[in-house]
């Protein structure tokens, strides 16, 4: 149990650290750390995300950028069409844009969670190196959508002239967003935890591990997983709403495969199926990206070492690394 | 509509078709053979491409630039499997996954430290210049009839290769057994780096030949990789067959659909409207198609080891 017990001193660090590093820099005077801190609360975001269809029902999805970006563009055609004041849709009932985060963030997780719906009903019929494909490829459809469709402002993206609001506070101070971000993260983080622990939980884990013996014992796998895929996206999306505000902008290249194997690199780098490994992977990813960036112009180079170093020398990512223990289930 | 533009744009699926199975062929053999996921293909497409317009623009030669991107991708990927690749084979398809996306980070940085970041362009060689005349008053290039030429040589080739030869015979048995002709004493490592590197040779071929008809760029390799992707996922993954077929049919459907969906929907709406329903629906059509294949055949049309 005392190892178990060093995951959850772990996470704790990780939690408290998250929250301490923005309020340490702007009492320093520094926002643009609080904003890098918001970068990494969101990508963390959907790495919990995707983490519950890859580390708990082993769907290995390289197509969650399709879920990112979906959540992205919800948040700016609405922030767009509550700007000119028009309608995001005007049949068969006319839903007005709002500029309101938490109605934004309800239709982003809806507009992911039915994309992944579809996406997912045809993509788990296979399964292997096929889903792997099938997932990229209905990814890259959608972003070929995105880049061909002028409506949306096509390969140029769209800008979100007035970061949205949330009630009582002001989104543009950069600790408030933060704290906004950082309250999606623990709310989803809670979320995973306690969805592991239910039934659905274990019905999920057995679909990854022997789906055969949960059909035996009469859970049909197929809708168990469906069902955690759609929640999985859902998840993602409302990351991709809030890295729109952050970035003030939109654009095709949130749906790009990079950005899908990026989520991935944050899943892999912290641990696969650990709890808190998308915030460690995604904090150590920034970081590097910061880091290396200051260094040289050719920072990607280092990146691509280190993360190969790190698949092919350091399995169980970074939280495998500080606990020492194999993952359990 | 008339039959000389129905003529010129099968060609160019056909020529599209021809150059994307070219790269499939190598994914599929690499997946077929070693249960390897290789994302960094698209990276020794655009070696290819680079060291090809490189040696020609020094030598003068489009010639000597075509062998030495080919030798020069087939030798990068026989570096790459050994340094790399060989330690994965035993591994899950999510490091796969995750080292190869490293490995395409590594290749589009180094390439832009070594080449630069401006495109380069390749000029045609001299006796593959000018146009033939089609059927029905058009003209088509010559050049894109020979990488039709030569695409469907190097099938043939691959074919003959691995049905009718010793190396061919052992690639087999590697796709059924592997312990089997390790035990038989085949040097299994060697045929590793041989199968790989024949992949990359191949995917060199594509890129070198492609260079001619775009500028050669970091990032060229991405969307023909996907695209690849797309192709042994139709054809079945690990059938040299379904690579070919796949192929054709993404080459053909997505040319086809980017000119005519347009104007089928120019029957029905606005030339405004239809011109972009047209067109986007044209860059989801082959994406389309996979899922509509993978309903009826989740396995793809030749399911694999055939």
């Amino acid at each position: 149990m005392s190892r178990v017990g060093a995951e959850t001193v772990l996470n704790a660090a990780l939690a408290g650290l998250l929250l301490v590093a923005p309020l340490t820099a702007l009492g320093l005077g520094e926002p643009y750390y609080a904003n890098l801190a918001s970068r990494v609360a969101i990508l963390a975001l959907a790495g919990v995300g995707l983490n519950l269809a890859l580390g708990q029902g082993g769907m290995i999805s390289f197509g969650h950028a399709a879920f990112f970006g979906i959540g992205g563009y919800v948040a700016g055609i609405s922030a767009q069409a509550a700007f000119n004041g028009a309608a995001v849709v005007s049949w068969p009932l006319e839903v007005m844009g709002s500029n309101v985060m938490p109605p934004i963030w309800a239709a982003a997780m809806l507009v992911a969670g039915l994309v992944a719906v579809a996406i997912g009903a045809i993509s788990l019929r296979t399964s292997g190196v096929y889903f792997i494909m099938i997932t990229l490829a209905f990814a890259q459809m959608i972003y070929y959508f995105a880049i061909s469709w002028p409506a949306y402002g096509g390969e140029d993206g769209l800008s979100i002239y007035v970061r949205n609001g949330f009630p009582g506070l002001d989104t543009y101070d950069p600790l408030s967003f933060f704290l906004i971000c950082y309250g999606c993260l623990m709310l989803a983080l809670a979320f995973s935890w306690r969805i592991m622990g239910t039934r659905f939980g274990a019905a999920l884990m057995c679909a990854r591990m022997n789906p055969e013996r949960l059909a035996t014992v009469g859970i049909e796998p197929y809708p168990v997983k469906l069902t955690a895929f759609v929640i999985s996206a859902m998840i993602t999306g409302l990351a991709g709403a809030l890295f729109a505000d952050l970035n003030g902008f939109v654009s095709p290249s949130m749906l790009g495969w990079h950005t899908s194997g990026e989520i991935m690199v944050f899943v892999i780098l912290g641990g696969v199926g650990r709890l808190f490994g998308p915030v460690a992977g995604a904090a150590l990813y920034v970081l590097l990206e910061h880091v290396l960036g200051g260094l040289t112009e050719h920072w990607q180079l280092l990146l691509g070492l280190i993360l190969l170093g790190v698949v092919l020398f350091a399995r169980g990512g970074l939280v495998g690394m500080v606990t020492g223990s194999a993952r359990h289930g | 509509m008339t039959l000389a533009l129905l003529i010129e744009q099968l060609l160019n699926g056909l020529q599209f078709g021809v150059m994307l199975f070219l790269m499939a062929a190598g994914l599929t053999l690499v997946f077929g053979v070693m249960g390897l996921i290789n994302l960094a293909h698209g990276s020794l497409y655009m070696a290819g491409a680079f060291v090809c317009a490189t040696v020609a623009g020094i030598v003068g030669s489009f010639w000597v630039g075509l062998v030495a991107g080919v030798l020069a991708a087939a030798a990068l990927g026989a570096v790459v499997e050994i340094g790399v690749m060989r330690r994965l084979y035993g591994r899950d398809h999510l490091d796969q996954v995750l080292a190869t996306f490293a490995l395409i980070l590594i290749f589009s940085e180094g390439a832009r430290m070594v080449f630069g970041a401006q495109p380069l362009w390749l000029d045609m060689p001299d006796a593959l210049r000018g146009h033939v005349s089609l059927p029905g008053g058009a003209t088509y290039p010559v050049f894109r009839l020979a990488i039709i030429a030569a695409g469907l040589a190097v099938a043939a080739g691959l074919f003959w290769l691995i049905r009718r030869t010793r190396l061919g015979m052992r690639i087999r048995a590697g796709e059924s057994d592997r312990e089997m002709i390790a035990a038989l004493g085949v040097d299994i490592a060697r045929l590793y780096t041989l199968v790989f590197a024949l992949g990359a040779g191949l995917a060199g071929l594509a890129g070198a030949m492609v260079g001619v008809l775009q500028s050669v760029q970091i990032g060229m390799g991405e969307p023909v990789l996907i695209l690849a992707f797309v192709t042994i996922v139709i054809g079945g993954i690990g059938s040299i067959r379904g690579a070919l077929v796949g192929a054709v049919l993404v080459g053909v459907v997505d040319t086809m659909g980017r000119i005519f969906l347009p104007v089928l929907f120019g029957l029905v709406t606005d030339p405004a409207s239809a011109t972009s329903i047209g067109s986007s629906l044209s860059s989801m059509l082959i994406y389309l198609m996979m899922a509509a294949i993978l309903a009826v055949r989740p396995r793809g049309l030749f399911p694999a080891n055939v």
